[in-house]
């Protein structure tokens, strides 16, 4: 099921936990579903005065592939400016992970959604200009988070009190 | 940390007892022959199934052992079952009643059916996985053929009261047919005093070879067989006669008979030790499943925050081996049907974990899971989100 790269992430995943003040944090999947991943970053500037991610963390709940693929796109993000950061893409986590089974491939989508949904959450916060792929993913994560929170409304209102309680 | 291989998945299949392994060899080489030939070899063939045969009528106090028919699982004995008897009573009804709390073949032959004009109607159960008997006497009406309710659950290892349904059923002038893959050779059954007509039983969950199942069909049940050829098993399943397996299978089942009363005891020892001590050393540990009506080998068990195949491949990692109703587990990607129908949300499901005890399970097994299991849970924890 599971390569020995994957289940390295997974034994011993890197950048988890939370970061206290982040600048942006994306939130994406749903618990319904049995994914949910939160990635946390903190804007630094290199010596070139671009600003990258100096640091990133993440929480997830979910299987195998979505805790190692969370572990592999932080890595992957981590010290990148954040123009390099917005080109990471699905393609790029799945080779860097030597490949996932197919009915597995969804949890690097979500990875990369979560990654460019913080990134996009600093942008909005600091008022700055987002590009229109930028925009796009996000309109179309926030797309899909009102399908699935209407095919399963009864259950996202237990799991909001859940949130509220562990929050 | 040593890896100690520890196997907690009895439920799924079970390794063959040496015991079972001895009585089949002979017949792979020397007892080769064709149960239905003539000759010495066949003849030989014919005796060994003839003699399982027996073993199985004694084994579920059938009237009769021809009332006893071997196929090659119980996936195959479910559809034959189901499909069976619908083909056979069309003509008096089309209404089937099930449980919602059934195995996938049983669901899914049931779903086939409904395509094909027939009507089903699933059974709720309680939060432990209980059904009603009281449900299906309601439940059943002029036009229903069968009633097929499983004996006890293979995930949640709920025991159901199936002489009340067998009874019921009885009265009620509809056939009662029980899927016992988990419970045949474990608890007593006795298909006259419970009151089934057909039933289904398999070898690999008993310490017998994969391949060999039966479907005990009461004398005068009107059924169609599905497998079409050369007359084998009554006309019921046609196909050549997997000897060794059934050889297998019933040298399994006296296996389990002999000892049925001493091992489940210490099974039982053994499942109670494994619940109190993961619900006393896990905290928001829940147990899903009765706490009494229980199979003796069968714990099952949700942890809020975090899911149930990272839960078990990490686990794993420590050589101790598991199954989980999440949906990130299953091919569909749908949590276990058996926990919804039990009233669980789906966030619930996807952090359930089954461990299933065996002959070989000891109670260093037991403490080794308890020491470890309790690490994973703190470690995916930390990882999830939903945990401060």
């Amino acid at each position: 099921m599971y390569n020995k790269k994957v289940l390295q992430h997974f034994k011993s995943p890197h950048n988890f936990g939370k970061i206290k003040n982040p600048d942006g944090i994306g939130k994406v999947g749903n618990i319904i579903c049995g994914d949910v991943m939160w990635i946390y970053i903190k804007i630094g500037n290199n010596k070139k005065e671009e600003e990258i991610i100096k640091d990133i963390k993440f929480e997830t709940y979910g299987c195998v592939a979505a805790l190692a693929s969370s572990s592999m796109v932080t890595d992957l993000a981590k010290g990148k400016t954040i123009k390099q950061a917005l080109k990471i893409n699905q393609e790029e986590v799945l080779k860097s992970l030597n490949g996932l089974h197919p009915i597995k491939m969804h949890c690097s989508i979500l990875a990369v959604d979560a990654l460019l949904e913080a990134i996009y959450n600093y942008l909005i916060k600091n008022k700055r200009i987002i590009s229109e792929e930028l925009k796009k993913h996000h309109e179309r994560i926030e797309r899909e988070e009102k399908i699935i929170e209407e095919k399963y409304k009864e259950w996202t209102q237990i799991e909001e009190k859940i949130h509220d309680s562990k929050e | 940390m040593k890896i100690i291989k520890t196997y907690l998945d009895y439920a799924a299949t079970t390794p063959v007892d040496p015991r079972v392994l001895k009585a089949m060899l002979p017949y792979f080489t020397e007892k080769f022959g064709n149960s239905v030939s003539l000759h010495t070899f066949g003849q030989e063939a014919k005796k060994a199934l003839e003699k399982t045969r027996s073993i199985m009528a004694k084994a579920l106090n059938a009237k009769d052992k021809n009332e006893i028919i071997f196929t090659s699982s119980a996936t195959e004995s479910n559809n034959l079952a189901i499909k069976g008897i619908a083909f056979a009573n069309k003509n008096k009804g089309k209404h089937i009643i099930i449980s919602s709390i059934e195995h996938s073949c049983v669901l899914n032959s049931a779903e086939w059916l409904e395509k094909q004009g027939f009507k089903v109607t699933k059974i709720k159960v309680d939060k432990y996985g209980l059904i009603d008997p009281k449900e299906i006497e309601k439940a059943i009406k002029k036009d229903t053929i069968l009633v097929s309710i499983i004996h006890a659950n293979n995930e949640i290892g709920t025991i159901e009261p199936i002489e009340e349904i067998g009874k019921i059923c009885e009265k009620k002038k509809v056939y009662f047919h029980t899927d016992a893959v988990q419970s045949f050779a474990k608890i007593p059954i006795d298909v006259q005093k419970m009151k089934i007509d057909l039933l289904t039983a398999s070898s690999h969950k008993l310490y017998g070879p994969k391949g060999a199942a039966l479907l005990y069909i009461k004398k005068g049940t009107k059924i169609e067989p599905l497998i079409h050829g050369g007359g084998h098993e009554f006309g019921l399943r046609a196909s050549t006669v997997n000897i060794p397996a059934i050889v297998g299978f019933g040298k399994a089942v006296e296996i389990c008979e002999k000892e049925m009363k001493k091992e489940s005891k210490r099974q039982i020892k053994l499942r109670d030790k494994l619940i109190n001590g993961v619900l006393k050393k896990i905290p928001d540990s829940y147990l899903n499943g009765h706490p009494k009506k229980r199979l003796p080998n069968n714990t099952n068990f949700r942890f809020d925050y975090i899911e149930g195949e990272a839960i078990i491949m990490d686990l794993n990692s420590y050589g101790i081996a598991g199954s989980t109703g999440s949906a990130c587990s299953s091919e569909k990607l749908e949590p276990s049907h058996v926990l919804l129908a039990c009233g669980l949300r789906p966030e619930q499901v996807h952090g359930s974990v089954r461990l299933t005890i065996g002959r070989w399970t000891k109670k260093e097994d037991i403490d080794y899971l308890l020491k470890t299991l309790p690490k994973t849970i703190e470690k995916l924890r930390k990882l999830s989100p939903y945990v401060q």
